[in-house]
């Protein structure tokens, strides 16, 4: 199979590649795949104090084009607030990089993972909501 | 060195200069059709195939005459499992496969179990053999053939033919065996080794495309089979078609080359390929051999590294040919059929590499492969959520994956 040009860059140089502390409240990490299906994605984010996503970061275990999905899908987070976040659509990954039908499931991994990732930074928060209210 | 450099040697070989040599005379001044009995065109063409027929049986430990042409071992195994199907059926209707065989012979049986005939499959260990017990007790009195590959063409394991063949012989059973990955590589005697029926492909062993034979016994037990093309009658009535004088020509200068040069072929492969093998196992960690070390074809190496998908590594390679056990990269995508029957898990079949070594590969070619799947599986463990994980001691079994 013949790769686009983008997977390729993205699998050569690959984004954002590396691990927040998934201990620290300010950062969500989604994990989405399994080994027996031949993909699992690992993708964090870190929000600073006004709900921009100031770093994002990946590792993924799968083909070129799950590589790829992941690896654009950190550029993409930086700079944008949860709810954007949340707006990105596997859709877009799959035209940004040309993939063939058959790794749409790709991006709809990276997809998952983003939404994985805000909702464990969302659940995070939530759970340090009423500790504050104590204090 | 040249690149790229093709290390899939069991997919097709290149075909020998020697070989293509011998075939040249053949399409243009020697063309004639060897059925043709009247002139010397004919003559001459049939000379050629009577020479090929002996250059294949020699290196077999056959008879010319126990030798049948197909257009090569995907029409050979189909010949030989329908055709024994069809000529014993009122012997009986059963037939013994494994789990690990060539689609040419599985989709065959499931052909034949939907018009009556009842196939077993037997599973193999996890070094990629069947147990010979197992064997014996799935045969029955229903029972008409065996058909058990000789050597498989993902992960190399070569079967005990010779106990096999004994087994079969025994109980009276015809035993067919696909010899296309081990003939030319390793000593082949269907005397010796018990084969009823043994099916060869011309392209496996640098060899033109397109061309194969099928043996079949013609003493002790003499073998029958019921051809599946209906024409001419060429090939004692067992194969109908005009013979492809140059493939056959070139198949049976392949044979030649390969009886000549095996002794000397399979020390260097071995060699070059035990290489490989330690330098994965020495300067990587967490690789697993897929398949008997022991019993195997001496160019094949059947290797999973661990956390890194089979696909991802193809792609950072992508100046060597190999392949992989991943789903990704099979039609199906499933990962290999012949992985799982060894009880390797789908996480593991994923990153799993066949190297092919064959004739025309160097140890400098080893040497640089060697270096840059070293290189690339470093890159993509550094990318691994897996490797990490498994580093930091989670037990990747117990984790409980979201997947899709
Ligand atoms: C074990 C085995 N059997 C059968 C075949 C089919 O051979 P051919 O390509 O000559 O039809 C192959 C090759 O893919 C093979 O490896």
């Amino acid at each position: 199979m013949a790769y686009s040009d983008k997977v390729l860059d993205h699998y050569n140089h690959p984004r954002n590649v590396g691990s927040l502390d998934k201990a620290d409240p300010n950062v969500g990490t989604g994990m989405v795949g399994a080994p027996e299906c031949g993909d699992v994605m690992k993708l964090q984010v870190k929000v600073d104090a006004t709900g921009v996503i100031a770093e994002a970061k990946f590792k993924t275990f799968g083909c070129g084009s799950a590589i790829a999905s992941s690896s654009l899908a950190t550029e993409w987070l930086k700079g944008k607030t949860v709810d954007e976040a949340l707006a990105i659509k596997n859709t877009d990954i799959v035209n940004e990089l040309s993939l063939p039908p058959v790794k749409i499931h790709c991006s709809v991994l990276a997809e998952d993972a983003i939404k994985a990732a805000i909702s464990d930074y969302k659940r995070k928060q939530e759970e340090r909501k009423p500790a504050e209210a104590r204090a | 060195m040249k690149t790229p450099i093709y290390f899939d040697n069991h997919a097709t070989t290149p075909t020998d200069p020697r070989v293509v040599e011998a075939m040249l005379p053949y399409f243009t001044v020697k063309f004639g059709n060897a059925a043709s009995r009247n002139h010397s065109f004919g003559w001459e063409a049939e000379k050629a195939v009577d020479n090929a027929r002996k250059q294949i049986a020699d290196l077999i430990g056959a008879t010319s005459k126990e030798i049948i042409f197909t257009s090569g071992a995907t029409e050979s195994d189909n010949l030989a499992i329908k055709g024994v199907a069809e000529m014993y059926a009122e012997k009986g209707n059963h037939i013994i496969t494994a789990a690990t065989e060539h689609k040419a012979v599985l989709d065959t049986c499931k052909k034949l179990e939907k018009h009556g005939y009842r196939v077993t499959y037997l599973p193999v260990k996890a070094d990629g053999l069947v147990d010979l017990d197992m064997l014996r007790e799935s045969i029955t009195d229903k029972t008409i053939l065996i058909t058990l590959m000789y050597a498989n063409n993902e992960i190399g394991v070569i079967h005990p033919v010779r106990e096999i063949g004994k087994i079969a012989h025994e109980k009276g059973v015809l035993f067919h065996t696909d010899g296309v990955q081990a003939v030319g590589k390793v000593p082949v005697d269907v005397v010796k080794d018990n084969v009823d029926l043994m099916s060869m492909s011309a392209h496996k062993i640098y060899g033109p495309k397109g061309v194969g034979a099928l043996y079949v016994r013609r003493k002790s037990p003499r073998v029958q089979i019921t051809a599946q093309m209906d024409g001419g009658g060429h090939e004692r009535g067992m194969r109908s078609g005009t013979l492809n004088v140059p493939g056959i020509v070139g198949m049976g200068e392949a044979c030649a080359i390969c009886q000549r040069e095996m002794p000397e072929e399979s020390r260097r492969l071995s060699h070059l390929r035990d290489k490989l093998r330690n330098r994965f196992e020495t300067e990587l960690d967490e690789v697993f051999i897929n398949g008997s070390m022991e019993h195997r074809l001496p160019h094949n190496l059947n290797i999973s590294f661990a956390y890194v998908e089979g696909e991802s590594l193809l792609m950072g390679i992508n100046d060597v040919a190999v392949s992989s056990g991943s789903a990704c990269t099979s039609a199906t995508l499933e990962p290999s059929y012949v992985l799982k029957a060894l009880g390797v898990g789908d996480d593991l079949a994923h990153t799993s590499i066949r190297f092919g070594l064959g004739r025309f590969n160097t140890e400098e070619e080893v040497d640089y492969v060697g270096a840059r799947v070293i290189e690339v599986v470093r890159k993509l463990r550094e990318l691994s959520p897996l490797y990490e994980m498994a580093k930091e001691g989670v037990d990747l079994s117990k984790v409980q994956w979201a997947a899709e």
